[in-house]
């Protein structure tokens, strides 16, 4: 008998082992892409980053004629347009996934979640058409015309405003963003026991009450994640915002003025780079853009290790 | 079968008993065109606990949820009769807060909201508008008073859900002891726990007897005869799986000398 046991006992522990190399080699294939993009990106980008050093990031004119590159409006577009964008949509979105989490009303309910989904699977590009020969012209005239006039002395709504503006590819890419938060919102909403709905329903909490003060604080950690995911997707954004945003190298306080976003500078200057400096100055850029959206996506989790929410499930 | 008359019992005739808190008259209740219950009539005394046991499926919970109007979370039901209390019939009341205030419920699973411990206990009292330190106060004795005080008070801010099953089960008693109800429901709370902490359940449920009405549900009978006072015994009709109250009564009386054949078979365990 144990002559036989030893073997059959062996052998799935040396399976085990096997399992876990494999899973564990799997695993490690994300960071190393990783590093393996840094690396090859670094070294592109070194002659800029040794000649521009960290001048580089902090410096406003982009010059590629006489050579002088500073990032700091590109760095500001990208960051303020995807701020703008989770603005607009994280109420929206997490509003829409309420809505869709709510059980009854299967007709209704299901073909909104259908055409969100939908509206996920948009090429960015068919989106930044839209932007620029409708909603562009639409929010100039609706809203930043409106607003500026009335507003103006703020200096965020200072005019005269462009429908190619910071604030146009800020509304765009928060379009582009909701289908995103609202489907795993709604997906982490449902996911909350309905034990807690009825336990403070039983209290005396009105749908609303129950709503803001125990679903949305059970769900909140699988929400920072879809919100994450969401401006991850909003920094990296390319074509929708080259279309809308104007392109222009500037730092303007104004919303309704027209920026330049890194992802834009990159895809519009690289094929006709003026030297190979400029190259590698685009490169760096790149660089930049993906420091920006780490940076961004540590703060978030250290922003859930902070209020304990990691170590719960969503 | 000899068609018999629905039983109205009379809370005077029963030994032990004391004014009804509760008055249940001729009620029904529907999901949607599926008749759950049929004409049940039962008062509940006050200051006692009282039971309701009888197979799965047999209308206890959705009997249990009419005291507090949980049914209402359910779309296409409806509830005819009336659940008095105080007088004042719950089922067309338009003041759910005031109700729900009065009426505490304590469901199967312990669930903690996703907050702190004092701010569970709080969750009631602030949804009321109570100022700051009568809300501490409550929190201090609703804790107390769910004897859970000593196990927590060091650790009032960390999450309730770090608690174990048998101390998130006294953070929900807590939770609608805050508010002072007059009557709490219980449906199956002991159901998801170890034996120990159900004997800590059930040795507070005799001291909350004190100063509460409770109405619990229980599938185990050993459970309804440790902590009942009375017991209302229901049963599921084999024609339309309506559920029907067979038999009311002291908890001695149902299990001891039960008026009733079907109760016999059930409280014996004969029950097929
Ligand atoms: N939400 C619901 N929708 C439809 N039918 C229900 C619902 N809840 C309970 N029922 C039905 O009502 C009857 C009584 O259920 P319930 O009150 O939960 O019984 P018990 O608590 O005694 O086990 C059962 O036949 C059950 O199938
Ligand atoms: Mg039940």
């Amino acid at each position: 008998m144990a002559s036989v046991a030893v073997p059959a006992a062996a052998a799935p522990a040396k399976n085990r082992d096997r399992f876990r190399f494999l899973t564990g080699a799997a695993g490690l294939t994300a960071p190393l892409a990783l590093l393996l993009i840094v690396a090859v990106l670094a070294q592109q980008a070194w002659p800029a980053m040794t000649k521009f050093s960290w001048p580089f990031l902090v410096g406003r004119e982009w010059d590629p004629v006489h050579i002088h590159f500073g990032a700091l409006p590109y760095i500001y577009s990208t960051v303020v347009s995807s701020a703008l964008a989770l603005l607009v949509a994280v109420p929206v979105g997490i509003g829409v996934a309420i809505f869709l989490a709510e059980p009854g009303q299967a007709g209704v309910r299901g073909a909104i979640g259908i055409g969100v989904e939908l509206l996920a699977a948009v090429p960015s590009v068919v989106y930044g058409l839209w932007a620029l020969f409708v909603m562009g012209p639409w929010v100039f005239k609706n809203l930043e015309t409106p607003i500026s006039d009335r507003l103006g002395w703020i200096p965020i709504f200072a005019g005269p405003p462009r429908s190619a503006a910071m604030f146009t590819a800020g509304l765009i890419l928060a379009v582009m963003i909701l289908p995103t938060l609202a489907s795993i919102s709604r997906d982490v909403i449902r996911a909350v026991p309905g034990g807690l709905r009825e336990a403070s329903v039983a209290l005396g909490a009105t749908w609303w009450e129950t709503t803001w003060r125990v679903i949305l604080p059970a769900a909140r950690a699988g929400i920072i994640g879809a919100v994450v995911l969401a401006l991850g997707r909003a920094l990296g954004e390319t074509i929708a915002v080259t279309m809308t945003i104007g392109n222009r190298n500037q730092i303007s306080a104004s919303l309704f003025e027209p920026a330049y976003s890194l992802a834009a500078v990159i895809a519009n200057e690289f094929t006709e780079a003026t030297g190979p400096l400029h190259s590698a100055a685009l490169v760096e850029l790149g660089l930049v853009l993906i420091a920006v959206t780490l940076t961004v996506n540590l703060l978030a989790l250290g922003l859930l290790r902070l209020s304990g929410l990691a170590a719960r499930p969503a | 079968m000899v068609e018999s008359a629905p039983p109205r019992p009379d809370l005077r005739a029963l030994p032990g008993a004391s004014e009804p808190k509760v008055e249940i008259e001729e009620v029904g209740f529907y999901y949607g065109k599926f008749q759950a219950l049929r004409e049940v009539t039962l008062q509940v005394p006050e200051k006692r606990v009282t039971a309701l046991i009888g197979p799965s499926g047999c209308g206890k919970s959705t009997l249990l949820r009419m005291f507090n109007r949980m049914y209402d979370l359910v779309p296409g039901t409806r509830a005819t009769g009336k659940v008095l209390i105080a007088g004042e019939n719950v089922l067309t009341t338009p003041r759910l807060l005031e109700l729900r205030q009065r009426v505490g419920m304590v469901f199967q699973r312990p669930y903690s909201f996703p907050m702190s411990i004092r701010d569970n206990v709080a969750f009631a009292p602030r949804l009321l508008g109570w100022t700051r330190p009568r809300i501490e106060a409550a929190v201090r004795e609703s804790l107390e008073g769910a004897a859970l005080w000593d196990e927590v008070k060091d650790r009032l801010d960390q999450p309730g859900t770090g608690l174990s099953g048998g101390q998130q089960q006294r953070l929900s008693i807590a939770r609608c002891l805050a508010v002072q109800p007059e009557v709490i429901l219980m449906d199956e709370p002991c159901s998801a726990l170890d034996p120990i902490a159900t004997l800590k359940i059930e040795d507070l449920i005799h001291r909350l007897a004190r100063d509460y009405t409770i109405v619990i549900v229980t599938h185990n009978l050993q459970q309804a005869a440790r902590v009942a006072d009375f017991t209302a015994f229901m049963l599921m009709n084999p024609a339309d799986r309506c559920g029907e109250l067979v038999e009311f009564g002291a908890t001695v009386e149902v299990f001891n000398r039960p008026r009733d054949r079907r109760t016999e078979d059930y409280v014996t365990g004969r029950f097929g």
